[in-house]
């Protein structure tokens, strides 16, 4: 690892389901640190990226390499202990876990204990423990969550429960964040605390953060940078000016609509 | 269950293990007896339910593993009985207990890799096969019996050593599900694709479920093969782990309390029965369709549950 390597590098990346080339020849770089906004229409292939970059799906051609290591043929939990974590588009906390445990089961892929401590649960696994308990409940004060650390996840409001998987993820202590749609759902109001909240975990834990978001307010209020994607395709990158203002962009966006609902949507941004 | 009293909980188990021995002397054989099979009926339960409550694998198996343990506990204490003197013959018993447990761990070991790859209904079916296969690997084998199994066991099973296995399989079992282990099997079961995003590989959580439950199945298996002194591989067929798992169903799938409760009443209940005889498992068939339809979410099961303990 060579502090000048990107974090994430995505070389002519494709993946093909049968017939249909969902990604196709996808070439981007997030430095460590980054804030990157992807965004595109509706079955672009977003999410699938995502589950590129996460060793839920192989890709079919092309290179996905972490600071410079490949992460070819790895397994989403081995992709995670690296350093990469991910939110769901649509939430997908355990259900029969409470609140607490659903970041304490995440956090133990740094903490982990053998199977003979945990029969005989000497001094050193109760202190494991505690240092767990105590970094669970840090991280759920920070985000507000402490109060319903012994609900069930499920059972907490919509924006609650957006907030808990961001935490959850943020538990693996990951240097990679991958955000799919956090704002799906939400009223202007809890967006922008959703803005404030991925600008305050960008500065606090210093981590490399690629958002998938299609509320362009969101996208172009936090993302340093934009990648646009298009039926798999790359069709544009860039600052989010010039992702304003790019003419493959707007009509990708847009096809038959007029052009000044675009101009409209991004005014706002 | 309190965490930090745990090993406490063990010592005050095996302390009443002690006490039932000596109260068993009072009991007539055929109470002891049912007493035997409960005791019997909780340590298969409550390991099924590590891997089907806790982790969510819908294993048919759990009779194939326990046929594993009871066959070779069972043949080694016949091969040692004439060997070695009397008063070893406890811990000769004992120790064949633990090798039966491991023998049937290795079963689970192959068993699972390859398996538990599969989910729901094809895992139910995979390992119902696996099951059946198992048995019928004894019912071909000449060295333990072939069809007609093996008999003249020693009858070395007693109240006090049954009660003690079953304390120690509930420790473990309780032990594991508070902790790492038992929040990733909860994780696995809930949500197999987030659990791995998690960090957790969920083959491994899987496979450990498994070898852990097959484990006290085949001690489970070498206590009752010691306690009715003649086993046969029909008696490890498939109908056999349905009964453990409409235990583990009944009691609350992931409730270990739940499931301790039901082993012992689905064990009682059809000796209660045996008065009106034929009907016996009519009536009995009956009241478990009455109860799955009353309580589906298990006898006792009164909130949901929240996973493992809260700080
Ligand atoms: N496992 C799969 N098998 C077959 N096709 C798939 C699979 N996963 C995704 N696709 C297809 O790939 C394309 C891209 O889907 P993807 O979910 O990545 O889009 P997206 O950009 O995330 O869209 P949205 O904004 O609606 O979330 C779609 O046409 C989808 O149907
Ligand atoms: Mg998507």
């Amino acid at each position: 690892m060579n502090s000048s390597d990107p974090l994430l590098r995505l070389r002519s990346v494709s993946i093909r389901f049968g017939g249909l080339t969902a990604v196709s020849g996808v070439d981007f770089e997030i430095a460590s640190r980054e804030m990157v906004g992807l965004i595109g229409p509706n079955g672009a292939g977003k999410t699938t990226v995502f589950n590129l970059i996460t060793g839920v799906y192989q890709p079919t051609e092309g290179e996905i390499e972490f600071y410079a290591q490949s992460l070819i043929g790895l397994k989403p939990n081995a992709l995670t202990r690296l350093g990469i974590a991910r939110t769901f588009q649509n939430i997908r906390l355990f259900p029969s876990l409470s609140v607490f445990d659903n970041v304490r089961v995440a956090m133990q892929v740094r903490n982990p204990h053998g199977m003979l401590s945990a029969l005989w649960r000497g001094k050193s696994f109760c202190a494991g423990e505690k240092v767990v308990e105590k970094s669970v409940m840090e991280l759920l004060s920070i985000f507000h969550l402490e109060g319903m650390r012994s609900d069930a996840a499920t059972s907490l409001p919509y924006g609650a429960q957006r907030r808990l998987e961001i935490v959850r993820a943020l538990a693996t202590a990951p240097r990679l964040l991958l955000l799919d749609e956090p704002a799906a759902g939400m009223n202007p109001a809890e967006k922008e605390e959703l803005k404030e909240l991925i600008r305050f975990i960008h500065e606090k834990f210093e981590i490399g953060i690629l958002l998938v978001e299609h509320d362009m307010d969101v996208v172009m209020g936090v993302c340093e940078r934009i990648v646009v994607l298009e039926y798999g395709k790359m069709i544009a990158a860039g600052s989010p000016e010039e992702i304003r203002d790019h003419r493959a962009v707007i009509e990708a966006y847009l096809g038959n609509k007029v052009e000044d609902d675009w101009n409209e949507e991004v005014a706002d941004a | 269950m309190s965490l930090k009293g745990g090993k406490r909980w063990l010592l005050l188990g095996f302390l009443l293990a002690v006490f039932l021995s000596w109260v068993s002397g009072f009991l007539n054989p055929y109470d002891r007896g049912v007493w035997i099979d409960c005791g019997i009926n909780v340590i298969l339960a409550v390991s099924l339910n590590l891997i089907l409550g806790y982790t969510g694998q819908f294993s048919l198996g759990h009779a194939g593993f326990m046929s594993v343990g009871g066959y070779t506990a069972a043949k080694l204490t016949l091969v040692t009985v004439a060997l070695i003197p009397a008063s070893f013959h406890p811990l000769a018993f004992v120790i064949a207990c633990l090798l039966g447990g491991l023998a049937a761990a290795v079963a689970g070991l192959i068993v699972g890799i390859p398996s538990l790859r599969l989910r729901g209904d094809y895992l139910a079916i995979v390992t119902l096969g696996a099951g059946e296969i198992i048995r019928v690997i004894w019912q071909n084998t000449e060295a333990v019996g072939g069809a007609s199994g093996l008999s003249g066991i020693p009858k070395s099973t007693t109240l006090g050593w049954t009660f003690a296995f079953a304390v120690l399989t509930i420790y473990v079992v309780l032990c594991l599900v508070n902790s790492t282990y038992g929040r990733g099997f909860i994780a696995v079961a809930d949500d197999e694709l987030a659990a791995d995003a998690m960090g957790i590989n969920p083959v491994r959580y899987k496979v450990t479920a498994f070898v852990v439950g097959a484990f006290f199945a085949g001690i489970a298996g070498a206590l009752y093969a010691h306690h009715k002194q003649t086993i046969v591989p029909t008696g490890f067929d498939w109908l056999k782990s349905v009964d453990i798992v409409v235990m583990v169903i009944l009691g609350g799938m992931g409730r270990t309390p739940g499931v301790i409760v039901a082993a012992i009443l689905l064990t009682w209940l059809p000796e209660q029965l045996r008065v009106i005889a034929d009907y016996r498992m009519i009536v009995y068939a009956l009241l478990i369709i009455l109860l799955m339809i009353l309580r589906p979410q298990g006898l006792f099961t009164f909130k949901t549950r929240k996973g493992a303990s809260v700080s």
